[in-house]
């Protein structure tokens, strides 16, 4: 299979692309996603142009309609993908996610399917403030019955995005929105990724560097920088929040005995409490120091650039915090 | 059960043997939940019968249907088995849902009824999207939504009606209007009379039913589902009713007027169904009471079945959380 420079978007785009023409049943629907290619630009690369509006389908600014409608239509037999322009409006349609989406296979006993992809956009950095900028996975989390994924490369972002349409639980796809225009290497054709399984970014033996979505590039950047000292930091890329990759993550802490996790969301109720918890439970005894978290403070996403620059969890923050672990 | 169109003596008769049948669940139910015999929730379809039949009646087996937590009525309408339906409520390994949902999540998917709903106006999405997919596959089916007066006043209800309307899809909004949200009376939780005034929103047709008349229902639904099959988009089709019950069991309904509570009850649509049946002579008193009789007769096994059903082993609990 021959590999190709793209975007992150244009990565999501092809992956669209690629299981809308396999299955007919896939079909996408969000604010402005057809003849206008999304807020983001991503059905503009060729989505739309290729299959049109009756697969790439504009809604109203009715979210509660756009995941609520998917549900009935996944259960009468279609493969929803759907898009929330930015996470911070899926609270909107948090009933329709997580009390009917996220529950209609075990409410009826296994009778009903749910399989839809629900893709948004996270993360600050874009000056957009508190209602365009959150990072709200943990909350999805929490919600038994949701799959949950955050990828942070485009050959990550194409791979797991085809293997979430074909899996047939709720699906919530997070795109930082950070990430949309990074490139790199990805296969042209089909490929599929494993939902829960996390991936080495970067070996290393003194500390492991739990990641996801717009930190794993702040982690290998904090990595390099560590490396110039002498420190060997390992990246683990989760990729996938739930279902967690828990053996990945304490076969690294095995080999570094020492872990911090490092999200952009807020740290107080934050995923990366879960994964401390699990780490303390299972892995107390590979430990050599203390658990850290780097995260987001407990605020709301700022506005101004010097604010915002501060709420963002970046590498030297990252390696101040690998220093004391090792000091 | 779909029947003829035509209100002939043996659709008739076939649409009171479902009313009853209803009322007789519903009353089974009643004395078993006050027993101390059923966990959680138990809301009534008595007196709202008439809907739910009606509309059925004009369904065809593979349309689909999204109703709401008073949905024991839209069940056995469609063709719910009732041995697994009062398992279901008694909490049973061989109810619909292996005991994990209970009265408000009662479903069959296998007869297109995508679930009751524990939350209020949920129904509407579900339904609507379900409509969605038989444009989307062109398959001739339809969707169903009922829901409650309150729940019109949610933001669902204006976002579902709203899409349906721009995307032409094949659905039926019936609003069973009992003139209650819980204890909150129409006239304080809207400024209108009739609900189908709303339907003007979205530029299709809303329509007034006698919702304690089957056959009116029966003609109004038929012309509503004939206009979704034949691509002319949804209708909200409001039926006034009155439940005879509170809103839950163990609601006594003290809010309600009781000389107004006494002329629904007057018109309860098992009796104004026996009057049509008896003023045309199609059915004897004898032929009546039969129909009750056997009711009673199936309801009294369908409990026996549900009683006798094992509890879900333990192991249940983690299964179903997500498809392999």
């Amino acid at each position: 299979m021959g590999t190709r420079i793209m975007s992150y978007a244009e990565a999501v785009a092809d992956a669209l692309k690629i299981e809308m023409r396999r299955d007919p049943r896939v079909y996408i629907a969000g604010e402005d996603v057809g003849r206008f290619g999304g807020s983001f630009g991503v059905t503009g690369y060729g989505v739309f142009a290729e299959f049109g509006p009756e697969r790439v389908r504009d809604t109203p600014i009715s979210e509660t309609a756009i995941v609520g409608h998917a549900v009935g239509a996944a259960a009468a037999g279609l493969r929803p993908a759907i898009e929330i322009l930015f996470m911070d409006f899926l609270l909107i349609a948090m009933d329709e996610l997580c009390n009917q989406a996220a529950k209609v296979h075990y409410l009826f006993g296994g009778q009903l399917k749910c399989p839809l992809v629900l893709r948004t956009a996270v993360g600050a950095g874009m000056g957009t403030a508190a209602h365009h900028s959150q990072s709200l996975e943990a909350m999805l989390c929490h919600t038994a019955g949701l799959i949950t994924i955050a990828p942070a490369t485009p050959y990550d972002v194409k791979g797991l995005l085809s293997s979430a349409i074909r899996d047939d639980n709720p699906v919530v796809f997070l795109e930082h929105k950070m990430l949309y225009a990074q490139k790199g290497e990805v296969p042209e054709g089909e490929y599929l990724i494993p939902i829960g399984r996390a991936d080495i970014k970067r070996e290393g033996s003194d500390v492991t560097l739990v990641c996801w979505s717009g930190m794993v590039r702040q982690c290998l950047a904090a990595a390099e920088d560590l490396e110039k000292e002498g420190i060997s930091a390992e990246v683990l890329d989760l990729r996938t929040l739930i279902p967690l990759d828990k053996e990945a993550i304490l076969e690294s802490v095995a080999k570094t005995h020492r872990l911090a996790i490092v999200h952009e969301a807020c740290l107080t109720g934050g995923f990366g409490g879960e994964i401390a918890s699990i780490v303390a439970d299972k892995g107390f005894d590979l430990l050599d120091a203390p658990i850290k978290r780097v995260a987001g403070p407990d605020t709301p996403v700022p506005f101004s650039p010097v604010l915002e620059a501060e709420f963002i969890v970046k590498a030297d923050k990252i390696a101040a915090a690998v220093r004391e672990l090792l000091g | 059960m779909a029947v003829g169109r035509a209100v002939d003596r043996e659709t008739l008769l076939a649409l009171y043997r479902t009313m009853v049948r209803i009322r007789t669940f519903e009353e089974t139910a009643h004395k078993e939940f006050l027993k101390g015999e059923m966990p959680g929730f138990l809301h009534l379809y008595s007196g709202e019968e008439a809907i739910a039949v009606g509309v059925m009646s004009v369904l065809e087996p593979d349309d689909y249907l999204s109703t709401h937590h008073r949905g024991h009525g839209h069940l056995i309408a469609k063709g719910g088995d009732t041995k697994r339906m009062f398992a279901e409520l008694l909490g049973k390994a061989d109810g619909f849902c292996k005991g994990k949902g209970g009265s408000m999540h009662i479903a069959d998917i296998s007869l297109g009824v995508l679930g009751a709903n524990g939350i209020v106006g949920a129904c509407v999405h579900i339904a609507t999207g379900a409509a969605f997919a038989c444009q989307y596959q062109k398959n001739g089916k339809i969707a169903v939504a009922f829901l409650g007066d309150a729940s019109t006043n949610r933001g669902t209800f204006h976002e579902a009606l709203n899409l349906a309307s721009i995307w032409e899809l094949p659905v039926v909004y019936v609003v069973e209007n009992n003139h209650y949200g819980v204890a909150n009376p129409q006239s304080e939780h809207m400024r209108i009379k009739d609900i189908a005034d709303r339907a003007a929103g979205y530029g299709f047709p809303g329509v007034v039913v006698d919702g304690n008349d089957v056959i009116a229902v029966r003609e109004a639904a038929a012309e509503a589902v004939d206009r979704a099959r034949g691509g002319g988009g949804p209708t909200l089709m409001e039926c006034k009713t009155w439940r005879h019950w509170g809103h839950f069991i163990g609601d006594a309904a003290t809010y309600r007027d009781p000389v107004e509570h006494e002329a629904w009850l007057k018109r309860d649509p098992l009796i104004l169904c026996a009057e049509a049946l008896r003023s045309r002579e199609w059915a004897t008193e004898e032929d009546l009471e039969k129909i009750q009789a056997e009711a009673d007769v199936e309801m009294v096994a369908a409990l026996e079945f549900a009683k006798k059903s094992p509890y879900p082993s333990k192991d249940e609990l983690l299964t179903d959380v997500y498809v392999d």
